[in-house]
């Protein structure tokens, strides 16, 4: 993938004395893929690679424990029930990418739900007023929050540990006299967590949109990188790697459609992500994100906002835990006082941090929320189907996590010694 | 000197910024008593103090971190205001820090267009690229990969990549505030071709050190600071270290002067 296209070298315009061809060929990271991957791996720059082993050792070991771990069935079960705490850990990856956390988006995901019955079946208000309130919740507390942080500067860990406790309390009493509210099943949002798949011809075709996109913007990139002559990967190399996206899509696809097929509230939170991955990756405020975790000095003397940049993270953060939590009710049909309590906080967090966003901030993407929560939901779909209970999940993820956080701790040391911190 | 690279706005010679009568107390602290400074086109200069002389109030100045209690900035005969960084940005005068201010688990080119990206809808980063690479070969710096994290870059390639990240701008007044304090021989000698470069790219540049070696190789005019106050101009060429070094301690009798004629002394001695 990395091999310099000679054909397009030879085919620029390059001048001796070039100032981008002398510059380019300064440039020595041009060594072929798995030299270069072994490379990076050695000098502790492992992506995604941890986690992706990590899925495959899991789904081999709860396959070999009971083979309907793998079937259609589960794995699209699996599939949704990612989704609400998916959502939620993908605001994690937001605040953890400027070193900071949130430990309350549980409590704020119980709050939203909350506020979704009481303002549907209590207060009779439309599904769309209700969905708006609880997100208004999650917005407001994002921004006082935020407003307390960049105001006495004290740290999101001690902020959002006092948010976790008012918003438990907010939630009880929003409950107060009934504990636990069922939705009626013909409510939009329930419908659209229980009863809504993608069409299965449609789904077909949105995968081969996806893989073509793919290739489109590879190409393109390609265009770009010949017009500003610069060097470029070899042309098979992108239409290898994007034909095995579609074969692999397309599998996939079809695996899931011998059951219901892709639900709506997964691939509601991969477009979320999707759409992440583009800010985080492909704007200044991404940008600016990723240099606020890396240096905040650096950051503010760039010129970057950086009280800005840390409020806008922390909000997306909170309203993804509100956006999640109403995922969660519709799921449940219900909400009650344990919504969004026990394991939520943590498993969003662990998601996170095993789908490779360092806790140390300036490291990850929005993927890791994607691959993160995959691994959580499959040890507890597999913990499930082996009838193993509760407390063996609880010290299981515990485990993984712990893990998770040594190999982060670990690589950025190697990171430090090779230099690429 | 080539003119090519030169920046076609600012006439060689011209003066760009002049400072004249600045002050700034600090509660009871009179940090600057009645400064004066120019900066031209095309020339090196070399501000020099001792500890606490005032010099890094008089960069913050410069650079909008302070503004000054009394006296005024002319840039290009124009009278001016600093009152923050990004008005120091606006008028051309680019900081580059002690500790470089870069963020570590960024490439090179996000470095460098921080807070400044080209975009149209989504980042360019191909135009980036490119303007990089071009920076950076019009520097002669070295620098393995654009597309490296700057942890992975020695200390003189840190401060080249500070430096030219100071260049992105266009500015027509470059401040270098101890570019070399950290760095080896090598790497000393390199950032002082990068500071030569700038000169010949018709910058004026303002360089903070301690190094006397450096001056002499590197500066075209010295100015001391002492105690707050303006302690003499020096034409580097026609001057020797030890009457700067004078001007910094503000007595010819001093530890370091007393040192060198000991020195002499003995070299006499042996050679007797």
């Amino acid at each position: 993938m990395s091999q310099l296209d000679t054909h397009s070298a030879a085919g620029g315009s390059h001048q001796p004395g070039d100032p981008t061809a002398d510059a380019a060929a300064l440039d020595t990271d041009r060594s072929p893929l798995l030299e270069r991957l072994g490379g990076r791996i050695r000098g502790g720059d492992l992506g995604a690679l941890p986690v992706i082993v990590g899925v495959v050792a899991i789904w081999a070991v709860f396959t070999v424990l009971n083979g309907v771990f793998l079937s259609s069935r589960n794995l699209v079960n699996l599939a949704t029930d990612s989704a609400s705490i998916g959502v939620i850990a993908l605001g994690i990856v937001f605040v953890l990418l400027v070193a900071q956390i949130d430990l309350s988006v549980g409590s704020i995901s119980g709050v939203a739900a909350a506020v979704l019955a009481v303002g549907m079946t209590q207060l009779g208000w439309p599904s769309w007023l209700s969905m708006g309130a609880a997100i208004v919740v999650g917005l407001a507390t994002g921004l006082i929050y935020g407003w307390i942080f960049v105001r006495f500067d004290v740290h999101t860990f001690v902020i959002t540990l006092a948010g976790l406790l008012t918003l438990l309390g907010f939630q009880l009493w929003v409950l107060s006299t009934h504990g636990s509210i069922n939705i009626p099943f013909d409510t939009w949002i329930v419908r659209f967590m229980q009863q809504m798949y993608i069409p299965k011809i449609a789904s077909y075709f949105i995968m081969a949109l996806i893989a073509a996109a793919f290739l489109a913007s590879r190409l393109a990139r390609r265009v770009r990188r010949l017009a500003h002559r610069l060097p470029t990967h070899a042309l098979t190399a992108d239409i290898t790697v994007a034909l095995i996206l579609l074969v692999a899509l397309e599998v996939a696809c079809w695996y899931l459609n011998r059951d219901r097929g892709i639900s709506a509230p997964f691939a509601f939170f991969v477009v979320l992500v999707f759409i992440a991955h583009f800010a985080l990756t492909r704007t200044s405020w991404g940008r600016a994100v990723f240099a606020v975790g890396g240096s905040v000095e650096a950051a503010r003397r760039a010129g970057i906002n950086v009280k800005r940049i840390f409020v806008s993270v922390i909000v997306i953060c909170t309203v993804l835990a509100a956006v999640g939590g109403l995922l969660d009710a519709g799921r449940l049909a219900a909400a009650t006082t344990s919504s969004g309590t026990a394991d939520v906080n943590l498993d969003a967090i662990a998601a996170a941090v095993i789908g490779g966003t360092s806790l140390f901030g300036g490291r990850g993407s929005a993927y890791s929320a994607l691959l993160g929560i995959i691994v959580i939901q499959s040890i507890a779909s597999g913990l499930t189907l082996i009838n193993l209970s509760a407390s063996v999940r609880f010290m299981i993820t515990g485990g993984v996590l712990l893990i998770a956080v040594v190999v982060d701790a670990v690589t950025r040391k190697t990171r430090a010694v090779h230099g690429r911190a | 000197m080539t003119t090519t690279l030169a920046d076609s706005r600012a006439v060689q010679g011209e003066v760009l910024l002049s400072l004249r009568q600045i002050s700034k107390s600090f509660g009871a602290v009179h940090a600057l008593g009645g400064v004066d400074l120019d900066i031209k086109a095309g020339e090196v200069v070399a501000l020099l103090g001792d500890n606490g002389a005032g010099k890094s109030t008089l960069v913050k100045i410069l650079s909008g971190v302070h503004t000054a209690d009394s006296g005024t900035v002319t840039y290009r005969g124009r009278e001016v205001t600093i009152s923050s960084p990004a008005d120091a940005q606006k008028l051309g005068i680019a900081t580059v820090y002690q500790d470089l201010a870069l963020c570590d688990n960024l490439d090179v080119v996000a470095n460098l267009f921080l807070g400044r990206e080209t975009k149209r809808f989504a980042l360019s980063e191909e135009e980036m690229e490119q303007e990089a690479l071009q920076l950076i070969s019009e520097l002669a710096a070295k620098i393995p990969s654009v597309r490296t994290p700057v942890a992975g870059l020695s200390g003189g390639q840190r401060q080249t990549v500070a430096i030219a990240r100071s260049l992105i701008g266009e500015p027509s007044i470059v401040i270098l505030d101890e570019p070399t304090a950290a760095l080896g021989v090598a790497q000393t000698a390199e950032v002082l071709n990068l500071i030569e470069r700038l000169r010949d790219r018709n910058l004026g540049v303002l360089v903070i050190t301690h190094n006397m070696a450096n001056v002499k190789e590197v500066a075209d005019r010295a100015i001391v600071l002492r105690l707050g106050h303006n302690n003499g101009v020096f034409d580097v060429v026609s001057t020797t270290g030890e009457q700067m070094v004078a001007a910094i301690t503000g007595a010819t009798d001093s530890a370091v002067t007393r040192r060198a004629h000991r020195r002499a002394a003995h070299d006499n001695e042996v050679q007797r």
